[in-house]
């Protein structure tokens, strides 16, 4: 082995390295922290901090319209899925991890509230948001931004193929006729996993662990995430598993596309469960006339536009125009299950427990 | 001659240098691991204003706890037997022997310790799954998905590459004239293992497998995936207790319990480490070709990889079939397209964020390791200074021990106040990646520098040499290769890291696995598809890196 320092090499090193550094974040400080918040120069009302779940994106024109109409600067930091970013929400309600916040669901909406996370924002909204508001918010701390349901869906190519009519119900997904054919996200690790044991706690009330046993002796296949099931075993899903059923959401047929302009799968309409995502302005914001802006800006004709395609969500707000394939190729139920906020809030910890020691019996 | 008095320095000043050189890091740790974790875990011993130690207590009798601990400690038991058992052969045959392509396959096993572990799990699924090769090919009669095997499988996967690391490079090192001595009397293969090479190489086969056991015992996607419902580790029950029931109780229990298991192994596998005095254990054997009695050893390797090829196999064939038939097209959408709007950057631009980060993460990483090092590797004159260097070397192992949850989380509640208001702050991701890279650029460089006779250093003092001078002409030249060989290793971990990194990360400026991330998370073939040749794209940059490090015939890299 050579055991001499080289000091050209050396020195070529070490300018290699400084070259690499001058591509890192660090090195060319962004754009964004050089028009730091404290720093003044911001006389327009200065940075308003947006704090999402993970799945949050909008197109970044939109941003950059949002900015200069209103002179704020946007910044967003994301803090998980709906679970956890409520979950910091709460723990950090004397010190807000931001100004305003976007993605605490109705199914988490409750333990928002409780923990007074939200201030109640006084906006005039336009029609559909007050229709989506949570049970219970009377004080309108929560404005509905987007709506969309957890639904069954089916392949409907699979069962064509073999002659068979597809479910229709929940109480289908427990006929023998179809065993085996289910696969669901679990409720402990993925929201829609906890949507859909809401569903059944909604359709079959004290009866509903009845009814999951019946699930399960139906060769029901419960996994952990929403991609687990849709793209391992869902067989329209990437990964072209072999269970025709599975548990996702309405808007879902409009991405699996046959390339002759119909889908391949479709939602079953009376198993569907609703959520609405909502915004607020975060209590003890430092900029709590930002906040409103922003909140404003979500209920915009050109934010709920933008929705479906970005967040692949229904608007809140009534009269938004859909992009044409969701207009064509999804259906929405009419009048899809609920629970009340309220009796979520004071049984979670127990349904999630119960249907724990169910599932891994 | 005053310089020459320098080794007789009193012990006191020497403590106090000591502290110095580790003042650095040290802060970093505290304001960016300790503070953070403390302040989660007093969150659940404090109930409306008073400690509540009695609540957390409950915690650690529920029958939940016992189920989740136990499953813990027994899948990463299992898990660590088997890294070690298929990792020694590799180990043996990539650094003892010498033959085509060795490197190349040396950097292909690296891979997925850096892969996501969503990506990975979700691969793995879809080999091991209802419809998988793996069913159809054993007629159902092997069937891991869902089970508590699969798990162990996706384990070891990812941290065989640990072992073949440590194990090989301290196997690299050993003197081979001790074992020839013994075989030329008659021993036989199996006896000159046994009897001579073993106690040689047990430091680094404890070491490594220490380290399995803390990744495997900490792994978080892994279990997520592939364990179904019936198996949860303390590392995704904190998840789950945290992010869904908001118990912080019960996950501060957790926290504290998977804290003080951490410590206790490293104690122990320090003990077992420590090796009287390393610079008699070193020399370079050169690599030898292969011999008939190597066969086993290359078959087993061979078996290996095949092993951890399968799944990653599985990511590559995905990305290139559309409708049935092979197709670049999810290659293409890596650069954005009409289909894929809803990404806030294409692939090639979260590539090129990961990137840019894994530069910051590399040199913060490298400087702060770097002083662990040093400080880990000066010569101790006293039973003080070897205990407060024990002491340090522990503590700056403890990030790998706690979970991104805890970690993220407490971001958020203790650095949120003006003069430590950094939330925002466009450091935290690359920092964050640096503290999970640091210990291992610190067990890459401790041996190395170890190794580094501090009489040379003495020598160059005595000559007139200051400090800087004195290290510069003794360590540098042992010490530069290995310094880019934890370059390499700190950038690798950097692009793949994925826990504490979607946590920290802007939405509007994600890195690559937090983009597959989501575009896994999305319905249709084309986000699942261009997911997996984003992965491939993943690993494929990982691989160069790697591979560029080995170019460097680094002979001691990741001897944990």
């Amino acid at each position: 082995m050579r055991m001499h320092i080289h000091p050209t090499r050396t020195a070529v090193a070490a300018v290699l390295a400084l070259a690499v550094s001058g591509c890192s974040l660090v090195g060319t400080g962004d754009d964004e922290s050089a028009s730091d918040p404290a720093g003044g120069g911001d006389e327009a009302g200065g940075t308003v901090v947006l704090v999402t779940h993970d799945s949050f994106y909008l197109p970044e024109e939109l941003v950059a319209d949002f900015e200069r109409e209103s002179g704020y600067d946007l910044e967003q930091r994301a803090g998980g899925d709906a679970g956890a970013l409520t979950s910091q929400l709460v723990l950090n309600t004397d010190s807000p991890i931001g100004d305003v916040a976007f993605g605490v669901d109705n199914t988490f909406g409750s333990r928002a509230l409780e923990a007074d996370v939200f201030e109640p924002t006084d906006l005039e909204t336009p029609a559909g948001v007050e229709e989506n508001a949570l049970p219970g918010d009377d004080e309108g701390a929560l404005v509905a931004v987007d709506t969309g349901n957890v639904c069954v869906n089916v392949d409907t190519t699979w069962f064509a193929e073999r002659d068979l009519d597809a479910p229709e119900t929940l109480d289908d997904l427990t006929d023998p006729a179809y065993e085996g054919l289910f696969v669901t996200p679990g409720a402990t690790t993925s929201s829609p996993g906890f949507a859909f044991l809401l569903t059944t706690i909604a359709a079959y009330g004290d009866d509903w662990q009845d009814y999951w046993e019946d699930l399960l002796d139906n060769d029901a296949k419960v996994v952990k995430g929403w991609e687990d099931a849709y793209q391992v075993d869902f067989t329209q899903g990437g990964g072209k598993g072999d269970r025709p059923v599975v548990t996702s959401y309405d808007s879902s047929p409009a991405f699996t596309v046959d390339g002759e302009g119909g889908t391949t799968t479709r939602a079953l309409l009376d198993t569907c469960y609703e959520q609405v995502e909502y915004a607020g302005v975060l209590r003890g914001a430092d900029n709590p006339e930002g906040a409103r802006a922003v909140v404003e800006w979500l209920v915009s004709p050109a934010v709920q536009e933008a929705l479906p395609s970005s967040m692949y969500v229904y608007p809140a707000v009534e009269g938004t125009e859909l992009p044409a394939e969701w207009a064509d190729l999804t259906e929405r139920p009419s009048d899809p299950w609920s629970v009340d906020p309220d009796e979520i809030d004071a049984n979670r910890d127990e349904w999630l427990q119960e249907w724990n020691e169910l599932v891994s019996r | 001659m005053e310089r020459a008095g320098q080794p007789l320095m009193t012990t006191p000043r020497r403590l106090l240098g000591l502290v110095a050189l580790a003042g650095l890091p040290l802060a970093v740790l505290g304001v960016f691991f300790v503070l953070p974790v403390s302040g989660m875990v007093a969150r659940g011993f404090v109930t409306d204003g008073d400690l509540d130690v009695g609540g957390v207590l409950e915690v650690l009798t529920r029958a939940r706890t016992g189920r989740v601990l136990w499953f813990t400690v027994w899948s990463s038991a299992v898990a660590t037997v088997l890294a070690v058992v298929l990792g020694l052969p590799a180990a043996y045959a990539l650094h003892r022997l010498r033959w085509p392509g060795r490197r190349a396959v040396r950097a292909a096993l690296l891979v997925p310790f850096v892969l996501p572990t969503v990506v990975v799990g979700v691969a793995f699924r879809q080999l091991l799954g209802e419809s998988g090769p793996v069913v159809a090919l054993t007629g159902g009669r092997v069937d891991l998905d869902g089970t508590a095997a699969g798990i162990v499988a996706g384990l070891v996967f990812f941290n065989v590459a640990v072992v073949i690391r440590g194990v090989g490079a301290a196997w690299e090192g050993l003197d081979a004239r001790p074992g020839e001595a013994a075989a030329a009397l008659g021993a036989s293969p199996a006896q000159v293992f046994r009897t001579v090479t073993w106690p040689m190489l047990r430091p680094a086969v404890v070491s490594s497998a220490s380290v399995v056991f803390l990744f495997c015992a900490t792994a978080f996607g892994v279990v997520l995936t592939l364990g179904g419902l019936r198996y949860s580790s303390v590392e995704t029950e904190i998840y789950l207790l945290t992010t869904e029931l908001l118990d912080l109780q019960a996950a501060a229990a957790l926290s504290v319990l998977q804290l003080v298991a951490v410590v206790a192994l490293l104690v122990v596998a320090g003990r077992l480490r420590a090796v009287p005095d390393p610079t008699l254990a070193r020399s370079t054997a050169r690599p030898h070709r292969p011999r008939r009695s190597d066969v086993p050893q290359l078959v087993a390797t061979a078996l290996l990889l095949v092993l951890v090829a399968a799944p990653v196999a599985t990511l590559v064939v995905g990305s290139l079939r559309v409708d049935g038939a092979w197709s670049l097209a999810y290659y293409r959408a890596l650069g954005g397209g009409a289909e894929l709007q809803a990404l806030p950057v294409p692939v090639t631009g979260a590539l090129v964020t990961s990137l840019r980060t894994a530069v910051d993460a590399t040199w913060m990483a490298l400087l702060l390791g770097g002083l662990i090092a040093v400080v880990l590797t000066r010569r101790s004159r006293s039973r003080s200074e070897r205990r407060v260097r024990s002491v340090l070397d522990g503590l700056f192992m403890l990030p790998l021990g706690v979970s991104a949850v805890t970690l993220g989380f407490g971001f958020f509640i203790t650095l949120d106040s003006p003069p430590l208001d950094l939330r925002e702050s466009p450091v935290l991701v690359p920092l964050a990646q640096a503290l999970v890279a640091m210990p291992l650029v610190v067990r890459t460089l401790v041996p190395v520098l170890a190794g580094v006779d501090d009489r040379q250093r003495q020598a160059a003092a005595s000559l007139g040499a200051g400090p800087l001078r004195a290290m510069a002409t003794a360590d540098l030249p042992v010490v530069w290769r290995p310094l880019l060989a934890a370059s390499g290793f700190a950038f690798a971990i950097s692009l793949g890291e994925f826990g504490a990194t979607s946590f920290l990360a802007r939405p509007s400026d994600p890195t690559l696995p937090v983009l597959i991330f989501r575009l896994i998370g999305r319905p249709g073939e084309l986000s699942y598809g261009t997911a997996l040749a984003a992965s491939v794209v993943l690993a494929a940059t990982t691989a160069v890196v790697v591979l560029a490090v080995e170019r460097l015939r680094v002979p001691s890299l990741g001897a944990f």
